[in-house]
């Protein structure tokens, strides 16, 4: 491959491959990393409920969504991998200058995973043949190496949003690195909390959903109620927290990083009584143009008075800020998410009420059409969280330490344009089939249930495997015998 | 020090994923090589069970390599990257596509998809190996240095197409190994001389490119060859090569848990060895391991991450190798997941 032409080709050439192409496998990954994160501890309540109260039902779904976890979180391997290699592919100069710094969290994460992964294998396979309880037990740590994980990453993250722990010497490089201050940095509490419940209530929505649409479509049987309450009843009780914890981030957004939060509000001048803008569009001079505009609020969500002075986009020169473009993009994420959390948050005290009231599930169809739809919402809120703190921090990869383009690969762009699109490709193909398989197991499982439901005939599910014969089935022994066999 | 400390863990990490993420490619092999639908059906039925609970777990080494590399030698990461892009770029789709095929691959009932997950998963199986071996060739012959940019040279040359000859014919012998093993525990006596034979022939096409790649390094590789021919490298390879007797006798008699001990020890002493040869430098002959150190508070906190880390891995791993080599983890099956009845 000739590399001598692109050696002083300007930086911006690959700059741009290089961040669509960074940009497209993490908002891809970060629809899985919720299952990852929440669904196995969803799995263990439910799976708790099942033994606790002998109830066959609880277990076959959480079996069943043990299942759905083993393809889950292989297809999240895969594209974590591919970040750790994007790492080294596309921002070596992040890496490079400051792996050493900020790198120890992946430390933790890289560990925490693989301890995750030992335990999903174990509880995954583990079904069949271990006691129930010694199974449920092994089971029992993968919430904790899952926030394990969580913690890892969103140290690195937060030490990008507000890095510190480290002095530069006369040219620039990071030195007496100080691993402790590198990791718990001002971000890094709001952020962590912030992601940790915004994980498990996407991942309560989105299995809750599931079975809203079972009940939209007539399936009210206990199987059904149970795989809608369940996760609907944890997403419920965190979505409020989250409304908190989420105010909260903003402000600290304020506090340790002024400019990204002029961006997220569109703020173009420091001013006290700044108005909120809902929406709108930022102009290249300043000006806002559309959107709703709501005179002081701006003020005092900041600092609980009009009186409130916001730092805006113009303290500071314009190649260290975000351009009109990106602080526009960053504010409609901003706003988009915090529609939809408020949305969540009137969903979850609908049900909140009428339980308190009747202890019973809510019965409007318009609450499951809802609930149905808080699954994608919250992906929807999540993605666009992410995409609000990472163009809100532009141009910088290392806030006010290194430029985006200062970090990029010196491969050829058209390298990378290639690798965009067969990533593209494969990514598609990557997430189809796995959507198509999640149905697959859906319809295969509904049958088998409506076969129970007929009493039809004992469907013997290996003859229909292409591949040889099977072990047999284990005898007994279990915890539950069915009492109701219709699930 | 402690910069010599992370480094070892690095190369033992490295042994780690040769070890484990060998024998799964090497199924990914066996999977490719079994024939048709028909006529591979046995072979394909036990790689697919024997992988399924241990795949992700072997695969994480490499994070963990990946890992190592940018927080305890951030330059090294940042020239491996820079020189190798192409094959790191190649092995890290066919990453994604082995691992996607393999995983949609189960839970699939159609031919036509279980074939085209299956060839997925195969072809990369093999072709991601390949890679990973080239730009380690690339870093053993010395051709990559602080500031190399992507190019051909860079991993298309002798050392490098050995090296990832090399890492597939490794796979291959890896894979047979530890499937003979599975094909007794899954009771398929069948099975047992199919892979043992071509654990056999693995181990032979690896001792004659192991040869070949000797001479291709004497002449390409000088710093490695040394390295390989004197002092503690050269003790890892007489080691490797004694571990590779070991094998083809317990091949031949019975096989049973110690063939997999005695092939890890070929491969992971072979790993140790070219470790050894590459001292003091991380990339030969440009970059040491003092130079590429991370800053030291770092390195220490790193070494101490790793160290509780494996306090809380190694336990769990070992519980996981234990149970499945006890049969004690299994798949669930239709009949479990359709029913309500299934016992818990």
């Amino acid at each position: 491959m000739p590399t001598s032409f692109h050696l002083l080709a300007d930086a911006p050439a690959q700059l741009l491959p290089a961040r669509e192409l960074m940009a497209f496998t993490l908002a891809s990954h970060i629809i899985l990393v919720p299952l990852g994160v929440a669904l196995p501890f969803i799995t263990l309540v439910m799976h708790y409920r099942g033994l606790r109260r002998n109830d066959a039902t609880a277990l076959l779904l959480a079996r069943r969504w043990s299942a759905v976890m083993a393809v889950q979180f292989a297809l999240g391997i895969v594209t974590g991998t591919v970040l750790s290699f994007e790492f080294g592919l596309l921002w070596p100069g992040l890496m490079g200058r400051w792996g050493d710094v900020f790198g120890i969290g992946f430390g933790v994460e890289a560990w925490a995973f693989f301890l995750e992964a030992v335990l999903i294998a174990i509880y995954l396979y583990g079904w069949r043949r271990l006691k129930p309880r010694t199974h449920f037990l092994l089971g029992l740590p993968l919430p904790a190496a899952a926030l394990l994980g969580a913690f890892g990453i969103l140290a690195a993250n937060s030490w990008m949003n507000t890095p510190q722990g480290f002095s530069l010497d006369p040219e620039g490089n990071p030195v007496d690195v100080n691993v402790w201050k590198a990791i718990f940095t001002p971000m890094f509490g709001p952020q962590y909390w912030h992601f940790v419940v915004a994980m498990i209530i996407t991942a309560g929505f989105m299995v809750a959903g599931v079975y809203a649409v079972g009940w939209l479509r007539g399936r009210r049987d206990h199987y059904h109620r149970l795989g809608f309450a369940v996760p609907f009843t944890i997403a419920a009780v965190a979505t409020p927290v989250q409304f908190v914890l989420g105010d909260s981030i903003a402000r600290s957004v304020f506090h340790k990083q002024p400019v990204k939060f002029a961006a997220m509000e569109i703020v173009w001048k420091t001013d006290t009584r700044v108005p909120e803008y809902l929406f709108g569009r930022l102009q290249e001079d300043g000006t806002v143009s559309g959107g709703i505009k709501i005179p002081l609020l701006d003020s005092v969500l900041a600092g609980f008075s009009p009186d409130t002075k916001v730092v805006g986009l113009t303290s500071v020169p314009a190649d260290e800020r975000p351009t009109a473009t990106q602080a526009t993009i960053a504010h409609w994420a901003f706003d988009i998410m915090v529609l939809i959390g408020s949305a969540l948050v009137l969903l979850a005290l609908w049900y909140g009420l009428i339980w308190l009231r009747h202890r019973r599930l809510p019965a409007s169809a318009w609450f499951y059409r809802s609930a149905a739809c808080a699954g994608v919402g919250s992906v929807v809120a999540v993605e666009c969280g992410w995409i609000a703190t990472e163009v809100g921090r532009q141009p910088w990869i290392v806030y006010q330490n290194m430029r985006v383009a200062d970090a990029v690969t010196s491969t050829r762009s058209t390298s990378l344009w290639i690798m965009l699109g067969v990533v593209m490709v494969v990514y598609v193909l990557l997430f189809g089939s796995f959507l198509v398989v999640l149905l697959k197991m859906r319809t295969r499982w509904r049958l088998a249930d409506e076969q129970r439901a007929t009493g039809g005939a004992a469907h013997v599910p290996e003859a229909d495997t292409p591949y040889g014969p099977r072990a047999p089935l284990p005898a007994g022994g279990g915890a539950a015998r069915a009492e109701d066999g219709r699930p | 020090m402690t910069a010599d400390l992370i480094a070892v863990v690095l190369l033992l990490a490295v042994a780690a994923y040769a070890c484990a993420g060998g024998t799964d490619y090497g199924a990914g092999f066996w999977d490719l090589t079994a024939g048709g639908a028909e006529r591979g059906k046995r072979p394909r039925w036990l790689i697919d069970h024997a992988m399924a609970p241990v795949w992700e777990v072997n695969n994480v080494w490499l994070i963990f390599v990946l890992v190592i590399m940018w927080t305890g030698f951030p330059t090294l990461f940042q020239t491996v990257f820079s020189a190798m892009w192409l094959p790191l770029a190649l092995a890290a789709m066919g990453l994604v596509l082995r691992g996607a095929g393999f995983a949609f691959r189960k839970p699939s009932r159609r031919l036509v998809d279980r074939r085209l997950y299956g060839a997925v998963f195969a072809v990369a199986s093999v072709v991601t190996p390949f890679f990973l071996g080239t730009a380690v060739g690339g870093v053993a012959s010395g051709r990559v240095a602080q500031g190399t940019e992507a190019s051909a040279n860079a991993w298309a040359n002798p050392t490098s197409l050995m090296f990832g000859l090399v890492a597939i014919a490794t796979t291959a012998f890896l894979g047979a190994v530890f499937l003979t093993g599975d094909a007794r525990r899954f009771d398929a006596p069948d099975l047992v001389g199919y892979f043992r034979a071509r654990a056999l022939g693995g181990l032979a096409v690896l001792t004659v490119l192991a040869v070949i790649t000797g001479f291709v390094t004497h002449e390409d590789s000088p710093h490695v060859w040394h390295g390989l021919t004197h002092g503690l490298g050269l003790f890892f390879v007489v080691v490797a090569g004694a571990a590779a007797l070991v094998t083809a006798l317990l091949l031949l008699r019975t096989p049973g848990t110690w063939v997999r001990l005695a092939a890890v020890g070929v491969v992971a002493s072979a790993v140790i060895a070219w470790g050894m040869a590459q001292r003091p430098y991380l990339v030969p002959t440009s970059l040491t391991v003092a130079d590429a150190a991370g800053s030291p508070a770092t390195l220490t906190w790193l070494a101490i991450v790793t160290l509780v880390a494996l306090l809380l891995v190694v336990p769990a791993v070992v519980l996981l190798y234990w149970l499945d080599t006890h049969g004690e983890l299994q798949e669930l099956t239709e009949a479990e997941l359709g029913e309500g009845d299934g016992e818990g």
